[in-house]
């Protein structure tokens, strides 16, 4: 290789290292003052010096943050089967039958994808406060299909829309009903299209605040976003950062893993989402 | 002719069954969107209070506009409309979107050509550049809270060590850098985003225009210019848009990392303050119902000008 052959080979490969350490660095950086103890946490440095599990100890032992955890999970769970059930049913119509008013329909349920949070806001804590769901956990089951529901009907769609006439022609010419078509005919097939959104509306619902912070008033029926965002000491210079760390690699450690593990479904669903136009 | 009315009956019955699988779908979005939104402006046009909903009585612009006569030839204006703190934190919120989705642009770009490009180790890279974005945003708040922090954080140790700063910058605290605070993060978070976007569109680049470009002895930076951007335009103005109206509605980050800091509050952050925090339910609502016909009117604009048609690709 020749000499200017050399150098933009090292410059290219030194994009590569800072594009990589940004990435990674801050969580990195999370996970290393998590692991240290008491007044160690002050000091800064750059490669790991303890190994200490008293802040996550501490965190678990605590009673309700595994309790908050366990909202989390609760929450996001059901919002992903409720969303995927509704959507799945919605998009076969969508998809697959030609009725008047159908592009209408799809404009709609897009720009409903487009709500800022805010704009519902003052509306859907009057509803809440009348279905009797304040302070419950069903109260963000139900506000989060707001932006669960426009996703994976949309994704659903247009992954369904690509599949041929042919698969369904026989089943209908059979007399199955559409409910048997969907169950059969279409589920098997839409796996892959299943597994990708309900990944992300979970990512979504997992990560929510707004809602959690307004729907919610009690500790213990708290989501982890909104109990990390509130963790506080009795004054500025108690604020217990190495707890803090403690929580969020517990809580960010499961996504990370899911995103990486399921990276290409990831990239492929939210370029369908977005770029789809 | 019997056969042709079968059919019918048919497609009579499928199209039947299509709105009864739409019903559920469509009642759920109602009720969580479309109701609360018409309440919301409702709220808007009455004096409601947090704890007296139902008693909201009409008060007209009110919250919007108001002229309040003093009697004796002099009066005031009062209302959103001439609310300093309203538009500080619109102007707040255009100049975190403008910058943000500007800078998420630039390195969404240059990560997407690092990464559409054929080298060892290209799997680990980008599964590396995905994490911020798989990163919860309070928990990065959080992280870049700790690593921002005046004593103890890391950022001012490597900027002091690197003799880029002479003193310890308090980076979320003081009002000539919250902003910038702010901004780190979102862009940090989001570049990711951008660059998954982008790089999907450079992935529909066929490989053999390089070729010929390649073979005709084009340079980079012309190739780059001449062939690869006209192409991957759309995709990226796409990409912009999405994260514009994105960024428009910004709420969580400003809240955790500068929390009741004027220099950072944007449009989300002073409605539900004035909602929940002020009591002042009414007004909140009104700021409310601005936010939501600005990001409406964008919308529809960009709609309308890219003239995007859901039915384009029906059989």
């Amino acid at each position: 290789m020749t000499w200017s052959g050399w150098i933009k080979t090292a410059a290219f490969y030194g994009l590569v290292g800072v594009i990589v350490l940004q990435a990674v660095f801050p969580f990195y950086y999370a996970i290393l003052t998590s692991l240290e103890s008491g007044q160690s946490i002050f000091e800064v440095n750059y490669l790991p010096e303890a190994a200490s599990l008293a802040n996550y100890w501490s965190m678990i032992s605590d009673g309700v943050f595994g309790k908050q955890i366990l909202n989390s999970v609760f929450v996001a769970t059901v919002v992903v089967f409720i969303s995927l059930f509704l959507a799945v049913t919605a998009a076969y119509a969508l998809s697959r039958i030609r009725f008047r008013g159908r592009g209408l329909l799809l404009l709609t349920i897009l720009s409903v994808s487009m709500f800022p949070q805010i704009a519902v806001l003052s509306g859907l804590f009057e509803v809440i406060r009348a279905l009797g769901l304040f302070n419950s956990l069903w109260s963000l089951v139900f506000s989060y299909m707001i932006f669960t529901l426009p996703f994976t009907v949309w994704v659903l769609t247009t992954f369904m829309r690509k599949m041929p006439v042919e698969i369904e022609e026989a089943a209908i010419v059979d007399g199955a009903s559409s409910f048997t078509i969907i169950w059969r005919i279409f589920l098997p097939l839409m796996w892959p299209a299943m597994v990708t959104t309900g990944l992300l509306a979970f990512i979504h619902a997992w990560n929510e605040f707004l809602f959690a912070l307004t729907f919610l008033s009690t500790d213990s029926q708290r989501t982890v976003p909104v109990a990390i965002a509130l963790i506080s000491g009795l004054s500025e210079f108690e604020i217990p950062w190495g707890n803090i760390m403690a929580a969020s690699v517990i809580v960010t450690l499961p996504l990370v893993v899911l995103v990486l593990i399921f990276q290409r479904k990831i990239v492929s669903g939210l370029t369908a989402g977005a770029v789809k136009g | 002719m019997a056969s042709k009315a079968g059919i019918s009956t048919l497609s009579r019955q499928r199209i039947l069954s299509a709105w009864l699988f739409l019903t559920p779908m469509l009642l759920v979005l109602a009720s969580v969107a479309a109701y609360p939104l018409i309440r919301t402006i409702y709220f808007g046009f009455t004096d409601a209070s947090i704890d007296l909903i139902g008693q909201a009585q009409w008060v007209g612009f009110r919250n919007y506009l108001e002229y309040l006569d003093y009697g004796d030839g002099e009066g005031e204006y009062f209302g959103l409309l001439v609310d300093a703190d309203w538009w500080r934190a619109v102007w707040n919120t255009l100049r975190f979107t403008i910058i943000s989705v500007f800078f998420e642009t630039v390195f969404g770009l240059v990560i997407a050509l690092v990464l559409n490009r054929e080298f060892r180790g290209r799997s680990l890279v980008r599964a590396a550049v995905l994490i911020p974005w798989a990163i919860p945003t309070i928990v990065s708040a959080k992280m870049w809270a700790w690593m921002m922090h005046d004593q103890f954080g890391i950022l001012n140790d490597m900027l002091l060590r690197l003799h880029i700063i002479a003193e310890p910058i308090a980076w979320t605290a003081s009002p000539d850098t919250a902003m910038l605070a702010v901004l780190i993060v979102d862009i940090w978070k989001t570049t990711p985003f951008m660059a998954l976007l982008i790089l999907a569109g450079l992935q529909m680049v066929p490989g053999d225009i390089y070729e010929a470009a390649r073979l005709d002895g084009v340079g980079p930076v012309r190739l780059f210019l001449r062939v690869t951007w006209p192409l991957i335009m759309p995709a990226v103005l796409v990409a912009i848009v999405f994260r514009a109206l994105d960024a428009l509605r910004v709420f969580d980050i400003i809240y955790v990392l500068t929390p009741n800091n004027e220099r950072t509050r944007t449009m989300s952050v002073f409605a539900r303050d004035n909602l929940f925090d002020f009591d002042k339910f009414a007004y909140g609502s009104a700021a409310s119902t601005l936010l939501f016909l600005i990001i409406a009117l964008l919308t529809i604009s960009f709609i309308w000008a890219t003239r995007m048609n859901v039915e384009a690709d029906e059989r």
